[in-house]
């Protein structure tokens, strides 16, 4: 049952991805882009994180992808925009992404798995947002911190990368 | 119970389609999303592998990896936005130049 319900996210999520590099419209490639983004939350809570897949719709789905269509519809693209050939480079990028694709494929199939398991079981994990919360604050206090203050220096970035005046 | 040989594929998969994006395709916002694409099959193996080892460290490093990509697509459209005012384009190969 849980097979069946892997294979009709992922083969979604492949598909929309597939739809996003391959569309000449950016706001069509950023509607497929959604709801790439919601069959990655739904794997999510396959793999037993709901709180990750709530996470992963409010932010890209809710801020990222609003981000992206707002600045679609800002810059207000011409048509002859959409005319790009899209094989551009074709053959070298092809050949590397397939000998790419061949070894990390080697890689996952014969590799084997030598990690030592932890203690979150799934009866464990039962409780997900409760032991998330409790290791944000302890264990990984410092990094929170630290991706706070990146934060707020990627605001600060974004604003005055757009300001027109730079006061000189 | 799915293996976690597929989780990884799908990762591989998707990973693949977003580098594809990010060498074929000219249009900048496209190449931004195929680098969210990109984003996210490193999370689904992430949590894959947090799942099977019974581990937390994955699924933490996934809310920073979420952090991390809002602020790289905040970022990356003040510099569309910037790109797009000086070049009135929005194709990646007119960006060849280091002066404003």
């Amino acid at each position: 049952m849980e097979q069946l319900f892997f294979i009709i996210f992922a083969s979604i999520a492949v598909a929309s991805a597939i739809s996003v590099v391959s569309l000449r419209n950016p706001v069509h490639s950023a509607l497929f882009l959604i709801v790439c983004f919601f069959n990655v939350a739904a794997l999510f809570i396959l793999l037993r994180s709901p709180f990750l897949a709530a996470v992963q719709i409010f932010i890209y789905v809710g801020a990222v992808m609003v981000l992206f269509l707002f600045a679609v519809l800002v810059l207000n693209l011409g048509k002859s925009e959409f005319s790009e050939p899209i094989f551009h480079r074709g053959p070298w990028s092809i050949a590397l992404l397939l000998g790419l694709f061949v070894e990390i494929i080697f890689l996952i199939l014969t590799g084997p798995l030598i990690a030592t398991k932890d203690i979150y079981t799934e009866g464990a994990m039962i409780k997900n947002t409760e032991i998330m919360g409790e290791l944000l604050y302890t264990r990984y206090i410092f990094p929170f911190e630290v991706v706070s203050i990146l934060l707020l220096v990627a605001l600060i970035g974004a604003t005055v990368l757009v300001m027109k005046d730079k006061g000189k | 119970m799915v293996p976690l040989s597929y989780y990884l594929i799908l990762s591989l998969i998707i990973f693949s389609i977003g580098l594809s994006g990010v060498l074929l395709r000219r249009n900048i916002i496209i190449v931004l999303m195929s680098l969210e694409l990109i984003f996210n099959s490193v999370n689904i193996s992430l949590v894959a592998f947090s799942h099977y080892l019974q581990s937390m460290t994955g699924r933490i490093f996934v809310v920073f990896t979420i952090t991390i990509a809002a602020a790289e697509v905040a970022i990356g459209l003040a510099i569309l936005v910037a790109f797009f005012r000086a070049r009135n384009s929005v194709n990646v190969d007119e960006a060849n130049v280091m002066r404003g």
